[in-house]
């Protein structure tokens, strides 16, 4: 920020299309993809007649993340129409809910520099998402396969204050929802989107600015840059005299600014009135109860966990925890290797590594979860070096297969054997005997190049610490 | 033979052609052929099927099988255009839907199928059953069977001026604030509009969709009760549809009502109703006692407010139902190839400008502004809870009454052209019926005499939710004493 004079006040307005395999109001297919219009029904093209029925597992799925969000669930809710025209939306209203949401007053708790924070959760509700319009010159197109597929829209409390924040907890959110299974979060193909709400007013102040609300922001990147812009534009705009218009402003990514995208329609009236096709939704709380029942362990909970027991520092633990098929992958390994901290070196370290090269996620690459505790035992039991470790790794990665395999099909075993290694030292200190003489004329650091021949002359296999110890022993002489 | 069987009921057909006594085609014929007589100048009917004959004659190949066919076999039914029937031309009388065909079926609509009946046409009503009279239609206006000069009542005209001429044996209608016992009252019919929940709602062009229902409109009240058990019943398409079984009304009726009690609420009888009606009111009141029934005497003071709150529920649910009507997908659109849309505003308003008429743009007007922020609380939620009160005001009245006896409309028919540009005037006549809707609460009307003029005059039934065999039953002895029944209106005899 670039006035300590001043402070933002940001709210998050995420958007999850939650995995069901039908629409919220109708059997329609949900999948992502198919041919233009293929998942529809008259219910999902809003024809004369048709009736929307509620998707249980839409809101099962509604009362998992409520229920992670640490929010009350009602069990009477309301769905109600947000009347307004546009090509996309078949019934000219969305079924949504206003005034008695499914999940209300929840939190979550973010880290950032590894300090914890509170955020508040006003809301989350079921509503159905729109259709996509595409425009060609002078004609559009309209795909309604995503018309009706269930969105759960989680309001936060204007309680975020940085960017950094923002994207932390929208980061956070989706980590939820990918724990869950109730959304696969992905902001780049819309799964997931993120509106933001910012204002800015003078530090200490009480009364809120005017909000303009940021949409088109389709990575957690992005959420930084946009709001970091948008606050930086209010400031100014305020500085030079200027009010800030509530409106809709659209992030551009390429140009790093956002820009207003209507403002003759902000007074869009939504007329919001209790959908008549619907009766209220009510449910007992036993079903919560047995939701509740089945909620998988969240990633700040396991991240506790890993602390106290794998004894690992706040930092690993945060990382290993934010997906959970890594965190899982993490446990099995930390598990069957006996060595939790090794463990979670080499998967933050090489196998993160190699992930975020290929793009890949972790389901995705051939290391199993036992193959890299074999070889964490292999190096803890001494039969490789840990140099020799990385080798098996990459051909782990490149190939799968198990390392001890690998170990004796490549000759990779480390040699302990002492004669062995006095025959590799001699060997490079006759070769290089004018080294050996500077040496000894007290040249210390060449001792790293003796060590280095020996390893090239044992193909890497001699044990480090028996080269050290025998080759200090003969320069001595 | 021939000339009287479309003066027979429909239980009486479906027995004979059961018996193979006539045969479905035959009867089918007999019907499409005084369509083909009458409809030019009734205009009851927008769509006439042309596979009706064959829909006949596969009822009549399946009785020579031996097959099982169905409650309502060979019965010609009368659909009103705001049923969506596939393959078949579905207007709701509107420019807007013209030339709209449906990919399926109405639940009712299939159910009537499943059980043999055949599925005659489509009939002409009120544009989106706005209407009173059947004047809004953008088909044109339907005459009255009785008297062609005469309104035959709205918005299911059609379809009453359709059994009444003896071109369907029965029809199904749709009731919002009294669209089914209202044009049965005034062309010499049976009419109920059931329980809110009883019949399914699937695939009926939605008006307002916490008051409407789909009913029957038929000659005799058996007849009325065989085609109610039939569309009855839970559908999973429709989450408002009752999980409530469905009693055999048809096989129950009684004109025995010694230990029924009806109501009869003062605030009916205040004023603007025609001497004719009252009279022939009190005449049915006199026949329920002579039949056992025990007339008691009640009060439902929220009545002056039931035609204000329909008229704010109604049209704040339109605005927002016929919102999907933006010629986008299908429906009318406007013609912009000579000029092109400035922007979608424009493009919205020239196809719903040019696809709506007048009433339907006068009611979506009405209910967008009560909608709206700053007058929401004032009407549509000021009007939901007068709403709740006069339902229990009714839940209370039933505690005192098994049946209600009221008018089904302040006067008889009324002349074409009459009322249509005085909206309030017209808006009045449903004063005894909507509060039906708004309360939820079953109710019929059935023919119980004619006026001065030899215009038909009914009365009607209410009853408690789900209580449709009391009023039933309470219509069957008004239909068993005066025998009415086999009256044929004069225009078309």
């Amino acid at each position: 920020m670039p006035s300590n004079n001043w402070e933002a006040v940001i709210g998050l307005e995420i958007h999850a299309q939650l995995l069901t395999e039908s629409k919220m109001f109708s059997v329609d297919s949900a999948s992502f993809g198919g041919a233009d219009n293929e998942y529809t029904s008259p219910v999902s093209l809003g024809m004369p007649g048709a009736l929307p029925t509620i998707n249980r597992r839409g809101v099962e799925f509604g009362i998992r993340m409520g229920l992670a969000l640490n929010c009350n669930i009602r069990t009477r809710s309301v769905f109600s129409r947000k009347n307004y025209f546009y090509p996309d939306l078949p019934k000219g209203y969305q079924i949504s809910q206003f005034d008695e949401p499914i999940c209300e007053k929840g939190y979550v708790d973010i880290y950032l520099d590894g300090k914890p924070k509170r955020i508040g959760v006003t809301r989350a509700h079921l509503e159905e998402d729109a259709g996509k319009s595409t425009h060609h010159g002078d004609y559009s197109l309209i795909n309604l396969n995503r018309a009706g597929v269930p969105l759960l829209e989680i309001v936060s409390e204007p309680d975020i204050k940085t960017p950094q924040e923002a994207a932390e907890y929208a980061r956070t959110v989706r980590n939820i929802l990918r724990y869950l299974g109730v959304c696969d979060g992905n902001l780049e193909e819309g799964s997931m989107r993120c509106d933001c709400n910012v204002s800015v007013r003078k530090t200490g102040e009480k009364k809120f600015g005017t909000k303009v609300e940021l949409k088109n922001i389709n990575s957690f990147r992005f959420v930084e840059k946009a709001i970091d812009y948008e606050i930086n534009r209010q400031i100014s705009c305020l500085e030079s005299g200027e009010r800030i218009l509530q409106e809709t402003r659209l992030y551009d990514s390429t140009k790093n600014r956002t820009y207003s995208m209507r403002s003759k329609e902000e007074a869009h009236d939504y007329r919001y009135f209790p959908d008549p096709d619907l009766l209220p939704l009510v449910f007992e709380q036993k079903w919560v109860d047995e939701i509740r029942a089945t909620l998988p362990e969240l990633p700040l909970e396991k991240a506790k966990r890993f602390q106290t027991q794998y004894g690992l520092p706040e930092y690993d633990a945060l990382v290993l925890t934010q997906e959970r098929a890594v965190a899982e992958y993490f446990e099995n390994v930390a598990k069957l290797s006996g060595n939790a901290k090794a463990s979670s070196n080499w998967i933050m370290v090489e196998l993160m590594r190699e992930l975020k090269e290929s793009e890949k996620s972790i389901e995705e690459q051939k290391i199993r979860g036992e193959d890299l505790a074999e070889l964490i035992q292999l190096i803890d039991k001494g039969t490789i070096s840990g140099k020799i470790a990385k080798t098996v790794f990459a051909e782990m990665w490149a190939q799968g297969g198990r390392p001890a395999d690998i170990v004796k099909t490549k000759g990779l075993v480390q040699v302990t054997d002492r004669a062995a290694i006095e025959k590799w030292v001699d060997e490079v200190m006759s070769a290089s005997a004018n080294q050996v003489n500077e040496y000894r004329s007290g040249k210390d650091k060449l001792f790293g190049f003796f060590v280095g021949q020996i390893m090239k002359v044992s193909r890497g296999q001699a044990n480090p610490d028996l080269v050290n110890q025998v080759l200090k022993e003969k320069l001595k002489k | 033979m021939s000339k009287n069987i479309t003066e027979l009921d429909l239980s009486t057909l479906v027995e004979k052609i059961g018996k193979k006594e006539i045969s479905a085609e035959k009867v089918t014929a007999e019907f499409k052929s005084q369509i083909e007589k009458l409809n030019t100048r009734i205009n009851a009917f927008i769509t006439v099927s042309d596979d009706c004959l064959s829909q006949a004659k596969e009822i009549d190949r399946r009785l020579a099988n031996g097959e099982k066919v169905g409650r309502l076999a060979g019965a010609p039914i009368a659909i009103k255009d705001m049923f969506c029937t596939k393959g078949l031309r579905t207007t709701a009388a509107s420019k807007m839907l013209r030339n709209f065909v449906p990919t399926y079926s109405a639940t009712v609509v299939e159910r009537l199928r499943a059980e043999g009946a055949i599925v005659m046409g489509k009939t002409n009503q009120d544009e989106f059953a706005m209407g009173s009279s059947n004047e809004t239609s953008h088909f044109g206006a339907c005459r009255n069977p009785w008297n062609f000069d005469y309104v035959p009542g709205g918005s299911s005209g059609g379809s009453a001026a359709a059994v009444s001429a003896r071109m369907s044996c029965a029809a199904v209608g749709t009731d919002t604030g009294g669209s089914i016992r209202q044009p049965a009252n005034f062309c010499h019919l049976v009419g109920v509009k059931p329980t809110y929940g009883r019949v399914s709602r699937y695939g009926i062009v939605a008006f307002a969709s916490s008051l409407d229902q789909a009913g029957p409109m038929t000659r005799t009240v058996r007849d009325a009760a065989l085609i109610l058990e039939v569309i009855s019943g839970h559908d999973e398409k429709d989450t408002t549809s009752a999980t409530k079984d469905v009693p055999k009304w048809s096989e129950n009726l009684s004109a025995q009502l010694r230990g029924m009690k009806i109501g009869m609420p003062v605030e009916y009888f205040n004023h603007g109703i025609a001497d004719d009606v009252r009279a022939t009111v009190m005449r049915a009141a006199d026949i329920l006692k002579a039949q056992g029934a025990e007339l008691v005497e009640l009060s439902l003071p929220l009545t002056k407010f039931a035609v204000p709150i329909y008229y704010l529920i109604a049209t704040c649910e339109a605005s927002s139902n016929l919102a999907r009507y933006d010629g986008v997908r299908y429906g009318h659109r406007a013609d912009f190839s000579k000029q092109a849309a400035a922007d979608l505003e424009e493009f919205y308003s020239r196809n719903r400008g040019e696809g709506f008429g007048s009433e339907v743009k006068r009611r979506i007007v009405l209910g967008t502004y009560a909608l709206s922020s700053g007058y929401y609380d004032a009407y549509y939620k000021k009007a939901c809870q007068v709403r709740r009160l006069l339902r229990q005001d009714f839940i209370e009245a039933f505690k005192k009454c098994d049946v209600i006896l009221s008018p089904a409309s302040p006067t008889p028919a009324f002349k074409i052209g009459e009322r249509i540009d005085n909206p309030l005037e017209m808006y009045l006549n449903d004063i005894y019926t909507t509060s039906a809707n708004l309360a939820g609460i079953p109710g019929m009307s059935v023919p119980a005499g004619f006026s001065h003029n030899k215009l038909p005059i009914g009365v009607q039934f209410l009853a408690a939710h789900f209580e449709e065999q009391k009023m039933l039953n309470a219509a069957f002895a008004i239909e068993q004493n005066l025998k009415l029944t086999a009256e044929v209106p004069y225009a078309i005899q």
